[in-house]
C-alpha cells in the first residue's frame, strides 16, 4: 500500500522533505519505522512520536490508515 | 467606556466572563519568545494575578522576537523588567515578578498561588518538571515550544486529560534537540505560538468548550500549515508520575541536566581548572597554557581519560556551542564539575582574563 509520511521539525530536515509518499508492505507502525531507518539511519538515533491519521500511536500499533507523521519533541520557548 | 468594554459586549464573555479573569491567578514560566506574548495578552485582558518566573537576564539577542522588552531592558532581569513594563499596561491588576530558576526545591511553593501554568521555557527538564508537578497538583499546563519555523501548542492536564507524558513519556537527551540561541528562530513564531497559547488561557478561564485538551496543533511558518494531532491520555504514564512520593525521581531521570556556562568574569584563575579546548587543531587564535588541553569534540568522548576530573573543568570552543555539546557529554560520562565557557574563546580576550 501507499503511504504518505509526514515529517515535522528536525526530521524533515534530516530527511530533507517535509513529505514523500512510500510504497510499503506490512502491517505494524515499527514495520514502516524500520523501513525508514534503512533508508535515513541517522532516524534511528532521533526522539520522536508517531502519528497515525493525526493520531498519535504506539509503535506496536496496527497500521489502519495511509497517513503517517514522525514528530519530534521541541524544547524552544 | 470601561477597559474591557470589548470583551463585555461579546455574549460568550460578558461581565461574568470579565470577572472570571479579573479573579484569575496565571503563572508564566520563562518570559522569553513564547512567554511574552502570553504575558502581553493575558495581562491586557485582566488576567487578576499574573506571575513572571525567569531567572535570565535581557539580551540585545532577544529583542528581535521579545518584544515586551526594549533596549533599555537590556541587563536586566526578565521577570523584572517584563512587570515593569506590564504594569504599564495594566495596573489595575497584581503582577509578581520571581527572579527564580524553576527547581524541585522552590517549585511547590511557586505552585501553590496559581491555577493555570503556563509553559514557555527553553528546555526539557523544566518542561517536565513543570508538567509533572501540574499533574500532581491538578493544575493544567498551557504548553507551547518552538523549533525554527515550527511551533506546538496544547493544554495538559485539563479536567483529566492527557498530560506531556502522554505526548513524549521521556525526556529526550539534552543536546539531542537544539534551542533557538543555538539554531536560531524566525522573530514572528514564538509572537505567533504565544498568542495560541494566551488563547488557550484565556478559553480554560472561561470555560469554553473548544480548550486544546488531548490535542496537539502543530504550526509551520514556512508553509502557513496547521496539523492537529489526537492525543490520548495514557493512565500509566500518569499513574506513574502521581504516585511517586516526592520530585527526587525527576534529578535520577533527567537526561537532560542543564550545561552549566560560566563567563570569564567569573572565571577565578586558581590552579584548580582545567580548561579544555574542544575545536580543531586548525583554529585560531590558540591558546598555550600550562591548565589547557585541546581534545578536538569529536575525539572527546574516547579521550575523556586524558581529563584530570578533580579540577573544575571549563571546556571552551569559538563560540560557546561545541563546548556546551561537550559539556553535556562529560555530563554524561558522570563528570559533574564542569562548565561551558559563555561567549566562546574570544570572550576570554575581552577583558584580559588570561
Amino acid at each position: 500500500m501507499q503511504l504518505n509520511i509526514k515529517y515535522f521539525g528536525l526530521i524533515a530536515e534530516l530527511t530533507s522533505c517535509g513529505e514523500e509518499q512510500l510504497e510499503f508492505q506490512g502491517t505494524k507502525i515499527e514495520e514502516v519505522l524500520e523501513k525508514l531507518f534503512e533508508k535515513y539511519p541517522d532516524l534511528k538515533t532521533k526522539d520522536f512520536q508517531v502519528a497515525q491519521n493525526r493520531e498519535i500511536v504506539s509503535n506496536d500499533s496496527k497500521i489502519t490508515g495511509g497517513d503517517i507523521a514522525l514528530l519530534p519533541p521541541f524544547s524552544g520557548g | 467606556m470601561s477597559r474591557y468594554s470589548r470583551h463585555i459586549i461579546l455574549s460568550e464573555v460578558g461581565q461574568k466572563g470579565q470577572d472570571k479573569l479579573n479573579s484569575a491567578k496565571v503563572l508564566v514560566i520563562g518570559a522569553g519568545g513564547l512567554g511574552c506574548p502570553v504575558l502581553q495578552y493575558i495581562v491586557a485582558s485582566g488576567v487578576g494575578q499574573v506571575g513572571i518566573v525567569d531567572f535570565d537576564k535581557v539580551d540585545i539577542s532577544n529583542l528581535q522576537r521579545q518584544v515586551l522588552f526594549g533596549t533599555s531592558s537590556v541587563g536586566m532581569n526578565k521577570a523584572i523588567a517584563a512587570k515593569k513594563r506590564l504594569e504599564d499596561l495594566n495596573e489595575t491588576i497584581n503582577i509578581y515578578a520571581i527572579p527564580e530558576q524553576l527547581t524541585i526545591k522552590n517549585v511547590l511553593q511557586i505552585f501553590k498561588d496559581y491555577d493555570i501554568i503556563v509553559d514557555g521555557t527553553d528546555n526539557f527538564s523544566t518542561r517536565y518538571l513543570i508538567n509533572d508537578v501540574a499533574l500532581q497538583l491538578n493544575k493544567p499546563v498551557v504548553y507551547g515550544a518552538i523549533y525554527k519555523f515550527e511551533g506546538q501548542v496544547s493544554v495538559f492536564n485539563y479536567n483529566h486529560g492527557p498530560s506531556y507524558r502522554c505526548l513524549f513519556p521521556i525526556p529526550p537527551k539534552e543536546g539531542s534537540i537544539a534551542n533557538c540561541s543555538e539554531v536560531g528562530v524566525l522573530g514572528v513564531l514564538p509572537g505567533i505560538i504565544g498568542t495560541m497559547m494566551a488563547n488557550e488561557v484565556i478559553k480554560i478561564v472561561l470555560n469554553f468548550d473548544g480548550v486544546l485538551s488531548g490535542k496537539l496543533l502543530c504550526y509551520n511558518s514556512k508553509t502557513s500549515e496547521v496539523s492537529t494531532l489526537k492525543i490520548k491520555r495514557n493512565p500509566v504514564e500518569i499513574d506513574k508520575i502521581k504516585s511517586q512520593p516526592d520530585l527526587s525521581y525527576l534529578s535520577i531521570e533527567d537526561n537532560c541536566t542543564a550545561v552549566k556556562e560560566i563567563t570569564n568574569d567569573k572565571l577565578n584563575f586558581k590552579k584548580n581548572i582545567q580548561f579544555v579546548d574542544v575545536r580543531e587543531f586548525h583554529e585560531e587564535p590558540k591558546i598555550e597554557l600550562s591548565n589547557c588541553l585541546q581534545i578536538p569534540l569529536r575525539e572527546l568522548e574516547e579521550n575523556i581519560n586524558q581529563i584530570d576530573t578533580s579540577q573544575t573543568i571549563v571546556a571552551f570552543c569559538q563560540s560557546g556551542i561545541r563546548s556546551k555539546k561537550a559539556v553535556e557529554i562529560l555530563l554524561n560520562q558522570g563528570v559533574t564539575n564542569c562548565y561551558s565557557l559563555k561567549g566562546g574563546v574570544m570572550s576570554l580576550f575581552e577583558k584580559q582574563s588570561i
